[in-house]
């Protein structure tokens, strides 16, 4: 009996439950698609190193599994609620006629079974298919090969889906019970009857408060771009996110007072078609939702930091890879380890007498024949001059520095090249070469923020000393350079001295590292793979104890940053999805709650003899408005937020940025506008005459 | 007279074949212009339909209803907005006002959805509050206003268009008896001093005794008609405490 009423109330409300099985659908569909990723990445043809990084990003994505469901688990909770607070006068009914509240418990308890059921079925069919467009995806990211492609269904990810969201649903019950036990019949049965107070707020109070969280709003939006270099500790950046996230809810509080103030002042607008009608029904609910429209503005911000950055990671990572690794592998070696210096950073006695021998003799010793497979070697070593220091190369810029960037360790010794190894090397790699007089240095970097910091140096023209004798910068600024490939633009300074400057013995411990630089005498990716193997051949792991070669390859650091790219990628789409469906799936559900009351109003505006075009009109601008409220503010904020992200980052071009936004704009038009138009068709059809 | 309202042969069924109901069983009259018509019937008698037939909310099932010429039976989608909008007053038993408006927003949405602008909406909305007495409330919210003032602001919104014909569905249903007593003054005032036609539903003989002309239903069919005439309105209440006596059932709860 309870059962078949838990049945009939779904099929009657359906239309109600629209929205919320929606969500739930697409929840799970998603929940699977993440977690199936390691199924659909075994078919691929990869290298082992990427399958490390696939392994790790599984890890990672279901860390992050973790965290979605209480995003999910707190967002079916919410709206659960919500649809009960709808039927309040159905459970009325039901108590008054002497149904006890454990058998109501017992039809929510059905309903949320069957409702569960139901989407985690139709959840994880979607889910199913949408991973099968999924592996296109991570084989494009891993850039495998997908000949091979095969129709996948991950056992695991489906059992995990099942008891995520089971033990999800079962909250929910639990939550469903202690609202059902805690509620009063007299409550139930009034609830619809109990007319809307509406407050309008103090509008000197509103402007003062607008005011005021404004100006602390534009502090906030000055500290993360033009005054993000001051930022000293992460602290610092918590407490601007503090102050974004007050500012957000002040504004929406006396906002949702001005605005109607204001539009109230222009008569014309104000009595024009339904325009009072509509503003009043926004306001009233914006008034009673500041809170909640604070926590969707600012998911949304998240949102679409997250989603334009992680998307453009990728891109200008692979970007950078082809001026940043220009050769094929880079060997280096730390060399000349003072005895009195070993002890302090814990060298052993076999690793200091393997740093006096060079890289070629090295590799003899371990029995590979260096001109069988490089070509073009390079050989160049960094120098260390006792108390050339960054603080001694920054001069009088010093004390601007510290306060700019009190975090710097100041008392590093800087490396320094000799001018014809450094062009030797720029050379190779296709970078300018360049020519010093006697007495000149010069600096190469190409990280930003090290480059703003000694140009400040180099502007007030520091003399820096050598073995006695001064030297004066050639250039005013750093010229773009590096020596080491890596992924990024990484390279904090190098100091170019003439040959001249340095007349050092082998052994001296003057020198601290050794490099050989070469391209795979391979003319095939094939060849260049075996000779890459031999380098980097797991022989001779568990060598680091005696010998200290290190090095790095153009395939790695491929592998390295795609995988990468990608793991920041799927972990930025997973989150970056979620939170805009859960706040979407929050205004449409509130929206939605108000139908009831929505059909009352609607229906007298009918009786007045109002057209069903300007009831629709009004419909749509009352749901516009509520749903554009909070966007608007999340894409200012974001407007500042993504700058800061690419602050941090380092990696983006400007164009890069400006596709991944658009990117971003395609998820937020799909998704949240789906939702818009989704609540749109559901309330006209709650309002619609019967 | 002009005929403002004629209703002729109308008939109002529900149900199907076998379980036929026959809320409006073939009913006519007229109502002139500048008349006060007040229906009576018990619960279930088929008034509330036949104000929800004339008000174009319902449809007849048979027959015709013509304001000022134009039979209302035929109107469809949009010209129905627009005759309830231009043509037709409504009071409605439980007010309904939006909770959202004040009182002068919700007057003024009467007139806005009819396109007028700001500064005539303000002139019609001051005058027609000097009329029913609401000039005080006009900028609260229903929730802080008393029964009879919701009614008045109500009636308000029926007039401020300027109606061919008001139409009250048991007006006074909601309210105290000295509310009620200042509520149809006031639509005495609008019948006499204005010009207003009214056609209101009741089952209660004082309410009734207001009009100027009273029509009894009974199981959906006219029963019986009274004209107030010359009489006092005391007198007026008497003769109609006859009829509904005569009437018998639970119309005797009105007394």
């Amino acid at each position: 009996m309870l059962f078949k009423l838990s049945y009939k109330n779904i099929k009657k409300s359906m239309k109600d439950y629209a929205i919320y099985f929606f969500t739930l659908i697409l929840g799970v569909a998603i929940f699977y698609v993440f977690n199936a990723i390691e199924s659909q990445t075994v078919m691929m043809k990869v290298t082992s190193s990427t399958r490390e990084i696939i392994e790790l990003m599984t890890n990672m994505l279901s860390g992050v599994s973790v965290f979605v469901s209480f995003i999910l688990g707190f967002l079916i909770i919410y709206a659960s609620r919500f649809l009960i607070k709808r039927r309040n006068k159905e459970f009325g009914i039901y108590l008054t006629l002497g149904m006890s509240k454990r058998k109501i418990s017992l039809i929510l308890f059905f309903e949320t079974i069957l409702i569960g059921l139901l989407s985690l079925v139709i959840g994880l069919i979607l889910g199913v298919l949408l991973s099968q467009l999924m592996s296109i995806l991570v084989a494009n990211m891993f850039e495998a090969d997908m000949t091979n492609f095969t129709f996948v269904f991950s056992e695991d990810a489906m059992i995990k889906t099942f008891i995520y969201f089971g033990i999800m649903y079962l909250l929910v019950m639990i939550f469903n019970t202690i609202q059902i036990s805690k509620c009063k019949l007299i409550d139930l049965i009034y609830s619809s009857k109990k007319s809307e107070k509406i407050k309008i707020k103090n509008s000197f109070l509103c402007i003062i408060i607008f005011i005021i969280s404004s100006i602390l709003l534009g502090y906030a939006y000055y500290k993360v771009t033009s005054g993000v270099n001051s930022i000293a500790s992460p602290r610092e950046i918590l407490t601007i996110m503090a102050i974004g996230a007050v500012t957000t809810f002040l504004i929406f509080w006396s906002l949702s007072g001005l605005i109607l103030k204001l539009v109230m002042s222009m008569k014309k607008v104000y009595y024009k078609g339904l325009n009072s009608f509509i503003l009043r029904q926004v306001s009233s609910k914006i008034n009673t939702t500041v809170f909640s429209m604070t926590i969707i503005c600012l998911m949304l911000f998240v949102t679409i930091c997250v989603l334009s950055s992680s998307l453009s990671i990728k891109n200008s990572m692979t970007a950078n890879l082809k001026e940043l690794a220009p050769v094929d592998i880079l060997l280096s070696k730390t060399r000349n380890i003072p005895m009195e210096f070993a002890n302090d950073y814990g060298y052993n006695a076999d690793q200091i007498e393997d740093s006096y021998d060079t890289i070629d003799e090295t590799l003899q010793k371990l029995g590979i024949q260096e001109d069988e497979y490089l070509t073009d070697q390079v050989n160049l070593y960094y120098y260390i001059e006792e108390n050339l220091t960054l603080e001694s190369t920054l001069g009088k810029a010093l004390k601007q520095a510290k306060k700019t960037y009190p975090s710097l360790d100041y008392q590093s010794p800087e490396v320094i090249v000799k001018l014809s190894d450094y062009n030797k090397v720029a050379q190779l790699y296709g970078n300018k070469t360049y020519q010093l007089k006697e007495d000149e240095y010069m600096i190469i970097a190409d990280l930003d923020s090290m480059v703003k910091l000694r140009n400040e140096g180099l502007k007030e023209n520091t003399i820096i000393t050598i073995d006695g004798k001064n030297y004066h910068p050639k250039y005013q600024e750093c010229q773009d350079g590096f020596i080491e490939m890596s992924s990024n633009h990484i390279n904090a300074g190098i100091l170019v001295v003439p040959d001249t400057a340095i007349d050092i013995k082998e052994d001296s411990s003057q020198i601290e590292k050794e490099f050989l630089i070469a391209n795979y005498k391979a003319e095939t990716e094939e060849e260049k793979q075996e000779i890459e193997e031999i380098f980097t051949k797991s022989d001779y792991q568990g060598m680091e104890e005696k010998v200290l070669l290190g090095g790095n390859t153009k395939l790695s650091i491929y592998e390295a940053s795609v995988g990468l790219g990608a793991l920041v990628t799927f972990i930025g789409l997973y989150l970056g999805i979620i939170f805009l469906i859960s706040s979407a799936a929050i205004l449409a559900l509130k929206e939605l709650s108000e139908s009831t009351d929505n059909k009352e109003r609607f229906c007298m505006l009918r009786k007045i003899g109002t057209d069903e075009k300007m009831i629709h009109k009004a419909l749509f601008w009352q749901i516009a408005i509520f749903f554009a409220f909070p966007l608007i503010l999340a894409m200012i904020h974001s407007f500042f937020g993504i700058q800061f992200c690419s602050f941090i980052l380092e990696t983006f071009g400007e164009e890069k940025m400006l596709a991944s936004v658009g990117m971003t704009a395609i998820f937020l038009i799909v998704i949240y506008g789906g939702y818009f138009i989704l609540t749109y068709y559901c309330s006209k059809n709650i309002i619609k005459e019967k | 007279m002009e005929k403002t309202l004629q209703i002729k042969n109308i008939e109002k069924y529900y149900g199907n074949r076998s379980s036929l109901t026959k809320a409006i069983d073939n009913i006519s009259f007229d109502v002139e212009r500048k008349e006060f018509v007040a229906i009576m019937g018990a619960s279930g008698s088929g008034k509330t339909t036949l104000l929800n037939c004339i008000s174009t909310i319902d449809k007849v099932t048979a027959g015709h209803i013509f304001l000022d010429g134009v039979d209302i039976t035929k109107l469809k989608g949009n010209e129905l907005n627009k005759f309830r909008r231009e043509e037709l007053g409504f009071i409605f038993q439980d007010f309904n006002l939006l909770d959202t408006l004040t009182a002068y927003e919700n007057i003024a949405l009467a007139l806005s959805i009819q396109n007028k602008k700001a500064a005539e909406i303000d002139q019609k909305i001051k005058k027609v509050a000097q009329e029913l007495n609401i000039k005080d409330v006009l900028h609260k919210y229903p929730y802080q206003m008393s029964g009879g003032q919701k009614q008045r602001v109500a009636s308000a919104r029926a007039i401020i268009t300027d109606p061919k014909l008001i139409l009250a569905d048991e007006p006074t249903g909601a309210l105290d008896s000295k509310s009620s007593k200042m509520l149809l003054e006031r639509f005495q005032y609008l019948n006499q001093e204005l010009q207003a036609t009214i056609l209101m539903v009741t089952h209660d003989a004082f309410t009734a005794s207001y009009a100027t002309r009273v029509i009894f239903i009974k199981d959906g069919k006219i029963f019986h008609e009274l004209c107030r005439g010359e009489d006092t309105r005391k007198e007026f209440f008497d003769k109609i405490i006859d009829v509904v006596t005569l009437l018998g059932g639970d119309l005797n709860d009105a007394l």
